[in-house]
């Protein structure tokens, strides 16, 4: 009981507001992402794009959003119903968490107190997101397999050996950046950035591959094959309607926006404003929080729209193709950085 | 010796509070799912009909069971991605330490570097990895 009270009650309270609002930001930015794909895409293809629902279409995202909710729910009589719900919720929850290690912008200052814009900041950072991303393939997997569906199947097996198998090179080529930064907290490695350069200067083929992967593990082009619809019919989500293939499409949007923000916070500085010395003004106060916030969700987007551009330029993978790639050539090329790199680290130090 | 001392001995720096945010974003994240879940149940309409149920199998009638025995190929990737991830976040405690380890370190990494490629070269020479026959 004597424990109970001494827990900082406005602590857990400003913690809960902060998850409240990262929680309904990431969601409303993955609304716009659909938005900015179609867009994207129609700019890419000489079309107009989405322009009937509000100006410049802009309500299109909630009118596709409040669709699902209003169409009927099936779950196919073969399935398992209780597997079939707990895919999506699944795919879904995991997106959502991926979140709480990123710091979104330095400390702010509310009434008196000090207010940390990172929900956890916990020291194995970067093992929590790969312990969430992992968890990822069980919505794909659960999805496919309680479907009972022939296609349905054969795309979940093909999606949980392609996000596994790249798993093992986003991994790898993590470590040549950890022999630099020294910690596996995400706060500390963009404090380190912020002090020197930007992590991408030093580890170039770490972000190439570490991207790559990033793009695997979203299920985006080129990597899409889990719902390659020309042979598929539509992939692991075939059998599902309303909100549940809604929360399939949306988690893939949620995760697009979660990885880029990890791309930019290990190797583009995060919140890190360029050509700027955050340390000399520290007198802005809250202004600089938020200059930082802006910076950091300008390079988010940036990313988001690499994902896009690459999306409609590059054809899909053979499936062949795609575990040679992943298996034979991103892994041993990580592990040649990891060890060139703590060379010429050691090297460099004596 | 001296290294393996040292990879014991790192300093404690965070607490198991600092993970108490984490918790209450799960629970708050599974509760909007669920809120939705029940939320788009209520809301759709409900016209369900023996056809409407049926597995979809682009129009034809579907044949049996869809769990039937997979390609090998799957299961190998999955055993071998459990292999070579566990190896993998054997890394990360050293990257972590390696500056203090030194040279000395290295060398050991080095080591265990060719063990996992020694793996690595054996299964792609048995053609674990090989998909077209």
């Amino acid at each position: 009981m004597i424990h109970l009270l001494t827990v900082d009650w406005l602590l857990l309270l400003e913690k809960l507001i902060l998850i409240v609002i990262v929680v309904m930001a990431s969601l409303v930015i993955a609304m716009y992402e659909t938005y900015a794909e179609r867009k994207i895409a129609a700019f890419m293809q000489d079309r107009i794009g989405p322009n009937r629902a509000g100006p410049l279409g802009l309500l299109q995202p909630l009118a596709d959003g409040g669709k699902l909710f209003f169409k009927e729910e099936i779950i196919p009589n073969h399935s398992n119903k209780i597997l079939f719900i707990l895919g999506p919720s699944l795919a879904m929850l995991t997106a959502m968490i991926t979140s709480a290690v990123i710091p979104w912008s330095g400390d702010i200052n509310l009434f008196g107190r000090t207010v940390s814009l990172q929900i956890a900041d916990v020291n194995i950072g970067i093992l929590y997101v790969f312990a969430v991303v992992s968890l990822g393939v069980y919505g794909i997997m659960i999805g496919g397999w309680s479907s009972n569906n022939k296609f349905s199947l054969l795309a979940a097996l093909r999606g949980a050996s392609q996000v596994i198998s790249y798993e093992l090179a986003m991994g790898l080529s993590l470590i040549a950046v950890l022999m630099i930064t020294q910690t596996l907290s995400l706060k500390e490695i963009v404090e380190q950035q912020m002090a020197s350069h930007w992590n991408i200067l030093y580890q170039p083929l770490a972000f190439i591959i570490f991207f790559t992967c990033a793009l695997a593990e979203c299920n985006r082009t080129p990597f899409d094959l889990p719902e390659a619809e020309s042979e598929l019919n539509m992939g692991y989500h075939q059998e599902y309607s309303s909100m549940k293939l809604g929360f399939y499409l949306f988690a893939e949007y949620v995760n697009m926006f979660i990885s880029s923000a990890i791309v930019v916070t290990l190797f583009f500085g995060g919140y890190d404003i360029p050509f700027l010395d955050e340390a000399a003004h520290a007198d802005w106060g809250n202004w600089l929080a938020l200059a930082g916030l802006v910076c950091f969700m300008l390079k988010i987007g940036f990313f988001i729209f690499l994902f896009m551009w690459i999306r409609w330029t590059v054809p899909r993978f053979r499936y062949d193709q795609l575990m040679d790639l992943g298996w034979k050539k991103l892994i041993p090329l990580a592990l040649a950085n990891m060890v060139i790199t703590g060379a010429v680290i050691l090297w460099m130090n004596k | 010796m001296n290294s393996f001392v040292y990879l014991l001995d790192t300093v404690v720096t965070g607490n198991s509070a600092d993970y108490v945010p984490i918790g209450i974003q799960i629970i708050f994240a599974a509760g909007f799912v669920a809120t939705v879940m029940i939320a788009t149940h209520l809301l759709g309409p409900k016209r369900k009909t023996a056809e409407k149920l049926e597995n979809f199998a682009s129009g034809i009638e579907s044949h049996g069971n869809a769990r039937q025995p997979l390609a090998i190929k799957y299961f190998l990737v999955a055993i071998l991605f459990v292999l070579f991830d566990v190896e993998v976040i054997f890394f990360y405690p050293y990257a972590v330490n390696f500056k203090s380890l030194g040279w000395y370190g290295f060398i050991e990494v080095l080591l265990f570097v060719c063990f996992f490629l020694t793996g690595f070269i054996y299964i792609i020479k048995k053609g674990a990895l090989k998909w077209e026959d």
